[in-house]
């Protein structure tokens, strides 16, 4: 018997035929029979996952602004409209990512964010360290589940099965910025490339949104298709792309670290000691022509010399062939190999994303 | 519980071998198999006219999915005698067909070989369950 933890949608994805796998501590689908069709189906239509293992945390206080201008190493200041979301890293001292996330700005002394599943323990600790000093309430709120609905006609599906007035509001928000009623929490984002809601809910109203959203139409992906979406989209994923022992510099996430102003943060000194120093690993894009799928940790060459690893590869259902992304020196070249079981196979350099708006960004 | 059609035989690897009768045999994944690789996404046949040695350590073809690559191993002494050329532009047969259409290779098995060794469906069916736990 599995000692992970199960969302309040286990059974529900058990009983539509979801083959679950442990994930960081939680019992999930990783597909409902196909991760290859849930992919295209997000792509092409509207695809639905559970993140309800996802945390959200509410900062409340007076000086909360002032708190996470120090804690996240992108600029809350950029947030002036309710509602307006940034997605930001959270570094140690030192530099490494501690995790990346979400930040919303609901009101002066209220910012909600929302943080990985995985991570979710050791952000509440250092949430908890950091607050005080600006006396900040740290609030996980683990009774909230969350879907997120994501496609092309994503978000017409879910607006039918929303109440007015919050319909109304969630029809009209721009692409990063989240409306509420005080009961459901509706947010433009995702992790997916495509345009889509993830909709923040009493957990004990999930089962119910979720039964309607596939009676909808809305199919029903797992973590398979989570990961090959987000792959093509671009976006790194936090424990493979980076972790504690690198910096968002070294990591493709340099656009994400506001350093133009003065603006201190936890890990800006360390960013800016490794700015200086010059030999910032490069963080790249790269596809595999032919046959073979890149994988995690799969070593990389330029010409004999090892020059560093697959962080994050898979197949790409929309390119065909297999994709990754891959943190290698900073002195690498254009012409990279990968060694796959014993072979040396080409590889071409590409910039992100590899899709966007459901096309390929990238000759095929 | 797997679909495990009972005129086949197997192999503790996860292949299945039908014979065609005229010494040929057909191979290919079970159902298990498939199952447990995901979505397939390539298919490395082994080329038409090798011979192949049973019991050897090494892979003679490769089906790689989503999630991992997995060698196949040969079942009995014979010579590659046709490939399934449609699972290149279409692997996830096997994950749909892995028993008909999902077929890999074709061997025409050394003179004597013969099925006696592999598995029935019923020890396979036993083999599975004790991979399992």
């Amino acid at each position: 018997m599995s000692a992970d933890r199960k969302t309040v949608l286990n059974g529900v994805h058990r009983e539509m035929g979801a083959r679950m796998v442990p994930f960081g501590g939680w019992d999930m689908p990783v597909h409902y029979g196909s991760q290859i069709e849930e992919h295209h189906a997000v792509r092409r239509d509207a695809g639905m996952f559970d993140v309800s293992h996802m945390t959200v945390v509410d900062l409340r206080g007076a000086q909360v602004r002032a708190f996470l201008s120090h804690l996240l190493a992108n600029d809350v200041a950029k947030l002036q409209v309710p509602g307006k979301a940034l997605y930001s890293c959270m570094l140690r001292p030192d530099g490494g990512v501690i995790d990346d996330l979400i930040v919303y700005y609901l009101a002066e002394d209220w910012f909600r964010m929302v943080i990985n599943a995985g991570t979710t323990e050791k952000d509440i600790a250092w949430l908890q360290q950091q607050a005080p000093a600006f006396g900040v309430e740290v609030a996980p709120r683990f009774e909230l589940g969350m879907i997120a609905v994501q496609g092309p006609q994503a978000r017409a599906k879910a607006l039918e099965l929303m109440d007015e007035p919050l319909r109304e509001a969630a029809a009209g928000l721009k692409p990063f910025n989240a409306a509420s009623d005080d009961h459901w929490f509706v947010a433009r984002t995702g992790y997916t490339g495509e345009d889509g809601f993830e909709i923040v809910l009493p957990e004990n109203e999930a089962e119910a949104l979720w039964r309607k959203l596939a009676q909808a139409g809305v199919r029903p992906c797992g973590l398979g298709a989570r990961d090959t979406l987000r792959l093509e989209a671009g976006m790194n994923l936090y424990g493979q792309d980076m972790d504690e022992k690198v910096t968002p510099l070294a990591s493709g996430l340099g656009w994400t670290v506001a350093m133009a102003d003065q603006r201190d943060f936890i890990g800006r000194a360390a960013l800016e000691a490794q700015k200086t120093g010059g030999d910032i690993p490069q963080f790249c894009g790269l596809v595999l022509e032919g046959r073979g799928v890149l994988r995690s940790h799969q070593k990389l060459f330029d010409g004999e010399r090892e020059v560093g690893e697959i962080t994050s590869g898979g197949f790409s259902p929309t390119l065909e062939r297999s994709i990754g992304m891959a943190r290698v020196a900073a002195d690498a070249g254009d012409d990279l190999t990968v060694d796959i079981r014993g072979r040396k196979l080409p590889l071409r350099r590409v910039k992100m994303p590899f899709v966007r708006n459901g096309q390929p960004q990238t000759e095929v | 519980m797997s679909n495990i059609p009972v005129e086949l035989k197997y192999t503790k690897t996860h292949e299945w071998v039908r014979d065609e009768g005229d010494g040929v045999v057909s191979v290919g994944i079970t159902d298990h198999a498939q199952e447990l690789l995901g979505d397939l996404v390539f298919v490395e046949h082994p080329e038409v006219g090798a011979a192949l040695t049973a019991g050897s350590e090494d892979g003679i073809a490769v089906v790689e999915s989503v999630k991992a690559a997995s060698d196949i191993y040969c079942p009995i002494n014979g010579e590659v005698i046709e490939i399934n050329e449609a699972l290149a532009d279409a692997p996830e047969t096997i994950n749909g067909d892995p028993y008909e259409s999902g077929w890999i290779f074709k061997l025409k098995a050394v003179d004597g070989e013969d099925l006696e060794g592999l598995m029935d469906a019923e020890a396979y069916a036993e083999h599975c369950e004790s991979e399992d736990h």
